[in-house]
């Protein structure tokens, strides 16, 4: 099982025939400003980025972290990793949730999600970070926790909840409690999750208040660790107010009470070590018999694969900062998929969209990727090519780099609406795998039709130069300018040319703002910002986890012709 | 010579019973398949999956595990001899070896016995009788008095010709009592007196007798052999000097630093004492040297084959175990003494299951990981009778293996020693091997000063001086070096045991346990915590935390405190099973690395170099004590106070000297146990009651079992 990039025997022989045919050329002039002014620029980004995720590695500070070290509790990762099989790789999601989302900092949004093996089985890791906040629910918070939950039952990944949280953080109880994709939603979730089979499993590790409470209630399995985990619906405190009886917490709601009497959870811990040992074996029991469904279905997988042949760190020097940069896709494909091997489909045709196969980490994958601005024969184009991969159940990879679909008379007479909706259409449709990867800008229709995080992809991620917005800010001034001097003109004000550069100023700035990757994956528009470099694994990863369901039979609805 | 030998001349041996267990058994029925001579073993309930019954072409279960009842049961392993067609009897050593009657019943029954006459056996057996025949031989003796005159005058007399410094000693009685030590006449009265009301005292009749006191004496014993017909001839000798519980551990062929005139003297006087008893077979003649003076004197003779026979096989070039079977069949010695070669040097090394620092206790359990050195059939020899996954169990001596080398000189022969020892891998038992190491770099040994106190002279050097701090700090470093490649290999080991394993079926997975292990914008990191094992100290055992930071190159970069504080960048690869090649700080080293689970812990053994450390890691896991409220009875040992004794070693009870809730002082003997031909009094930690005093003479106790406690009021 060597990953040499040695060729199989059969693959050796029909090289012979067709000799490299899909091959990629390096296609990278290192030696152009385009490329020193991007790895100049993309190393900045990138040690923002770094200096950002060591802050919130760290969690809540250093004293409450040693505080939690003195009651014998390891960080929400270390637990991780103590679950998670040595060796096992661990694909952490919006690491930067919450980013500058509050007026005090949330690391992480108090939560860390994530998928790993356990015993062979892939699972969604939920840990409550009891550093920050108290492991409370801010409105990020729950918003996490119900995408990987998503994630989860998109992928029947096991799910395996770390709890150790004072339940919802009650100043924001208006944006947490009631809403359909609130608080609420996570029991929901489990008992739907439950129902079609797939196992929820509590660790209660810390306290486990109110709602919070539910959470174990609602698993399948659920371990308490003696001293530590405490589950009650009121605490000590509120049930003294409420009826006078004095009592500890953990008489009240430790792992003795609920092992023993009330039968809320069902293995008793020593310790935190344990504990998670004891999460481990529920793992290691669930044979899941007879489920043959749940196993991996993706049969055609190559076990051995190549690398790429060119080096997956000048990624980082192709990455546009400047979006209006033009550059060939390719070269970025070229860098993703094994061997640099991508077999174009329509290469002629419909140009500014570069669709073919490849394979990622030997998994086969449909590639859609931009080229410039979409037309009516690139969406047509796209369309055909997403029909082609649901028809034989292939992975769809899209890179976006998309300003938008093509404007002006000539496209309007063509029908690029029609064309635009068709391969929305496809893309809705689509139920192989959809990854999505934002490796420039992505505005407009266009960020839909790349299937856009309204797309459902399964996993959506950032590279840190990426921009989302509606329009470029320089034409969203434009537009809100004219109007706005129309306005003006009508109550018969006049406008400056200050006047004007100020209010057009004031708009470029806001889109610079909420279109850089920070905002976005702060709010969870996606499931996080990534290294470039990591894009090939990331990727491959993603597919994997997503073929851990069967793929079901796509449907279309009505193509406007 | 034919016309007087008897009826079994003509008929050889074909088929040999070897009345004896582990390494001997298996060497005599080497010699006997190299000779096309089939071979009968016996074996005890205890032995029944070992090594020497596996060796054997036939097997005969001859009786339960205590040796009285199985390996010292003449008569059923006559008869195990009888049922298989046997002709002869090989005894081995220890056991019936020296058992005059054993030789006599063989005789008996017709079979032959591969040893000496019976006669010889009885007349050496008897220590004081064996001093007269040999006296009357001529064969030099301790000078003393054993007269019955006790006047003091006449003992002081006496004194005098022997020469100081003297020893005082009772006749009766042992164990060190009333023995005085006299360097010079002013301190004869004295002591003279003293002895007497000791030995009055202790023993009720104070006659003493007198004997030269050697200070520094040698062991020095000389191979000698036999044949039927009155030829006797020497194979040189040996130096059994350094010794501990007065057992030897190294052996070596020829003695060190002697003279030439010397061994052919000491040659000539074991010829002479086997003659004065018409001795036949292999023996030996041991002698005590006086290293000051020069002069050797008999103590006693062993009429056997001894464990360290095969350093003078090495020097001599011939099978000694062949030579009893051609003795035993009636053949004459097959070269005279001026035949017989003498080339470079030999040593041997006794590796025994052992606790070192708890003064050579003997020590069981299972050989987890056994791994000797390569033999080469000139240079190296390793006798065993162990395979690993073996038991070294408490009915029997607790030796291992012999590690036999040979070298064109001493030091020659010294270096393989070292090299060989360092290389034997024993993992699941302690062993002595660290200490036989420290032994063979010990200076004095290197340069062959070797005496019977060696150990007790040096023991500061051999056993660690808390005081050395230098020493301390560098042997410290050594182990933390060696964590740290331990943890490095043992995430290699994982590596390659995950990659074997993902490639079956789901290889879709696979991709999840590429190496290094994938984290967003960070590193996967690694935490473990090492429990060093002292091997010289147990109760100085420490924990190292280490850190494994998975490098995107695949290398390791380990951190651990007060290691450098950058943290060492190692590359570790798996060759296969136990070996791995390390780099780290620009050495390249071959690592040995074997792990093993016990009682819920695991156990990790690193061998690097001429290094060899022992960790533990807690699994973590106690699933039994699940529940809080599960009433645990037999958790009584685990929580030992101080004042709570444990068996120090699994063992028989042969005495108990003390009443359940009697009174004791501190250091008061209670009881007595007995495992592997040895007793160890377990005292009173502190003045008190006996509580929970419960064992029984003739129990059988485990190792680390609690046997009582003293509360001190």
């Amino acid at each position: 099982c060597s990953k040499s990039g040695i060729p199989s025997p059969i693959d050796q022989v029909f090289h012979r025939r067709h000799l490299c045919l899909g091959v990629l050329p390096d296609g990278l002039d290192r030696s152009s400003e385009f490329f020193s002014g991007n790895s100049k620029a993309m190393e900045c980004l990138l040690s923002e980025l770094q200096t950002h995720v060591e802050k919130v590695l760290a969690g809540g500070g250093e004293e409450v972290v040693k505080r939690n070290r003195s009651r014998n509790k390891l960080l929400p990762r270390e637990r991780i990793d103590r679950l998670l099989d040595p060796g096992s790789s661990f694909l952490e999601l919006s690491q930067l949730a919450g980013h500058n989302l509050y007026e005090y900092s949330l690391p992480s949004a108090g939560i860390i999600t994530g998928i790993g093996a356990v015993h062979g089985r892939l699972c969604m890791f939920v840990a409550n970070d009891p550093t920050v906040k108290g492991g409370t629910y801010y409105p990020i918070t729950v918003k996490k926790h119900l995408r990987a939950q998503e994630i989860a039952a998109q992928c029947k990944l096991p799910c395996i909840y770390l709890v150790d949280s004072g339940g919802a953080f009650l100043p924001k109880q208006a944006e947490v409690f009631p809403d359909k994709d609130n608080f609420g939603r996570i029991f929901y979730n489990q008992a739907i999750m439950s129902a079609e089979g797939i196992p929820q499993i509590a660790l209660v590790l810390g306290s486990c208040t109110a709602g919070g409470a539910y959470i174990p209630a609602m698993a399948d399995e659920s371990v308490m660790v003696k001293g530590n985990g405490t589950i009650f619906l009121a605490g000590p405190p509120l049930v003294k107010a409420a009826t006078g009886e004095e009592i500890s917490a953990e008489d009240l709601g430790g792992a003795s009470v609920h092992c023993k009497t009330s039968g809320v959870s069902d293995y008793f811990a020593q310790d935190e070590l344990h504990g998670l040992a004891l999460g481990r074996n529920i793992v290691k029991n669930l044979h899941m018999a007879g489920k043959t469904e749940n196993i991996n279905t993706f049969q055609n997988v190559n076990s051995t694969y190549k690398e790429p042949l060119y080096d997956v760190k000048e990624l980082r020097s192709i990455a546009p900062v400047d979006l209006k940069q033009a550059f060939d896709i390719r070269s970025i494909i070229a860098r993703i998929v094994d061997g640099s091997e991508f077999d174009e489909f329509k290469k002629l045709y419909g140009t500014t969209l570069v669709t073919g196969f490849a394979r990622i980490l030997g998994q086969p994958v449909g590639i859609i990727g931009n080229n410039g601005i979409l037309f009516n024969e690139s969406a047509l184009k796209g369309a055909h090519f997403i029909e082609l991969c649901t028809q034989r159940n292939i992975p769809l990879v899209f890179l976006q780099n998309i300003t938008g679909f093509m404007v002006g008379s000539r496209s309007e007479a063509n029908g690029i609406a029609k064309s635009g909706a068709k391969m929305v259409m496809a893309v809705s449709c689509a139920k192989v795998p959809k990854i999505t990867i934002i490796v420039g800008g992505s505005f407009g229709a266009g960020n839909y039709a790349m299937c856009g995080r309204a797309y459902s992809p399964n996993f959506m991620f950032l590279w840190p130069n990426a921009r989302i917005s509606v329009m470029g800010g320089a034409q969203a001034a434009g537009v809100l300018s004219q109007i706005e001097k129309a306005n003006k003109k009508k109550q018969g004000i006049q406008w400056t040319k200050e006047e004007e550069e100020r209010f057009k100023e004031k708009v470029v700035e806001a889109y610079e703002r909420e279109g850089s990757s920070y905002y976005s994956t702060a709010r969870l528009w996606d499931d996080g910002i990534i290294d470039p470099a990591d894009t090939r694994k990331i990727v491959g990863l993603c597919i994997s986890a997503s073929f851990n369901r069967p793929v079901e039979d796509t449907k279309y609805g009505v193509f406007r012709m | 010579s034919s016309s007087h030998s008897d009826k079994r001349t003509l008929q050889p041996i074909e088929k040999i019973l070897i009345a004896n267990r582990g390494e001997i058994a298996c060497r005599i029925m080497r010699t006997a398949k190299r000779l096309g001579i089939r071979t009968v073993a016996v074996y005890s309930d205890a032995d029944k999956d070992s090594l020497h019954v596996k060796s054997a072409d036939e097997a005969i279960l001859i009786g339960p595990p205590p040796a009285r009842l199985s390996y010292l049961n003449a008569s059923s392993i006559v008869e195990a001899a009888i049922r298989t067609g046997a002709q002869a009897i090989h005894p081995g050593y220890g056991f019936l070896s020296e058992s005059a009657a054993f030789a006599e019943l063989c005789e008996d029954k017709g079979l032959t016995f591969v040893g000496p006459p019976s006669s010889a056996i009885r007349d050496m057996g008897d220590k004081s009788a064996s001093k007269r025949i040999m006296g009357a031989a001529g064969v030099p003796l301790v000078p003393g008095y054993h007269g019955t005159e006790q006047d003091i005058e006449v003992m002081k007399a006496e004194a005098e010709k022997i020469g100081y410094p003297i020893l005082i000693k009772p006749t009766h009685g042992g164990g060190g009592k009333g023995m005085r030590i006299v360097k010079s006449p002013d301190e004869f009265v004295d002591s003279f007196l003293g002895a007497q009301r000791e030995a009055a005292a202790s023993f009720g009749i104070n006659t003493i007798l007198l004997e030269k006191y050697i200070t520094q004496p040698r062991h020095i014993e000389v191979q000698i052999f036999g044949d039927k017909y009155g030829n006797v001839l020497h194979l040189y000798e040996r130096d059994c000097s350094v010794q501990r519980r007065h057992q030897k551990i190294i052996e070596e062929a020829p003695a060190p630093n002697v003279t030439n005139d010397f061994r052919s003297h000491v040659g000539q006087a074991a010829v002479s004492a086997a003659k004065a008893v018409r001795y036949h077979n292999a023996g030996t003649v041991e002698f005590i040297v006086d290293t000051v003076s020069g002069q050797f004197y008999f103590m006693e003779m062993n009429t056997r084959l001894q464990v360290e026979h095969p350093v003078t096989e090495m020097i001599v070039s011939q099978d000694l175990v062949e030579w009893q079977i051609r003795v035993a069949n009636g053949e004459p010695l097959p070269i005279t003494q001026a035949q017989v070669p003498l080339s470079g040097h030999a040593f041997e090394a006794r590796i025994y299951a052992e606790n070192v620092p708890r003064g050579f206790l003997p020590a069981t359990g299972v050989l987890h990981h056994y791994h000797p050195v390569t033999v080469s059939s000139k240079a190296v020899r390793v006798e065993t009778g162990v395979e690993e996954g073996d038991t070294v169990s408490m009915h029997y001596d607790p030796m291992i293996a012999k590690l036999v080398v040979w070298g064109e000189n001493r030091a020659a022969a010294l270096i393989k020693l070292k090299d060989c020892l360092s290389k034997f891998q024993v993992a699941g038992v302690p062993t002595n091997i660290n200490f036989l190491q420290k032994l063979a770099n010990h200076g004095a040994f290197q340069d062959g000063n070797v005496e019977t106190h060696f150990i007790d002279h040096y023991k500061d050097d051999l056993f660690g001086n808390p005081n050395n701090l230098e020493l301390e700090k560098e042997a410290f470093d050594n182990v933390k070096f060696s964590a740290t490649l331990a943890a490095a290999c043992l995430c290699k080991k994982e590596e390659s045991i995950l990659k074997e394993n993902s490639c079956g079926s789901n290889s879709s997975l696979s991709i999840w346990y590429a190496r290094p292990p994938f984290r967003v914008h960070h590193h996967a990191r690694r935490n473990m915590v090492l429990e060093w094992e002292n091997e010289d100290n147990s109760s100085s055992s420490k924990l190292l935390p280490i850190s494994v930071i998975y490098q995107h190159d695949g290398n390791y970069l380990i951190e651990m405190e007060d290691i450098s504080s950058r943290g060492l960048n190692v590359n570790a690869s798996h060759l296969h099973n136990h070996y791995f090649t390390v780099e780290a700080n620009g050495v390249r080293m071959t690592v040995t690395l074997a792990t093993y689970v016990k009682d819920g812990t695991e156990h990790i053994h690193v061998w690097r170099g001429s290094h060899h450390h022992h960790f533990r890691q807690k699994l973590g896991l106690e699933l039994t004590d699940d529940d809080e409220t599960c009433h645990n009875t037999t958790s009584e040992s685990a929580s030992q106070s101080p004042d709570s004794v444990v068996a120090p070693m699994a063992g028989l009870v042969v005495k108990v000297l003390v009443k359940d809730g009697g009174n004791v002082v501190e250091g008061q003997p209670i009881l007595v146990l007995e495992a592997m031909k040895m007793e160890h009094v377990v005292k009173a930690p502190l003045s008190g009651f006996v509580r929970g005093l419960q064992v029984k003479v003739g129990e059988q106790v485990s190792d680390h079992s609690l046997l009582f406690s003293v509360k001190g009021e």
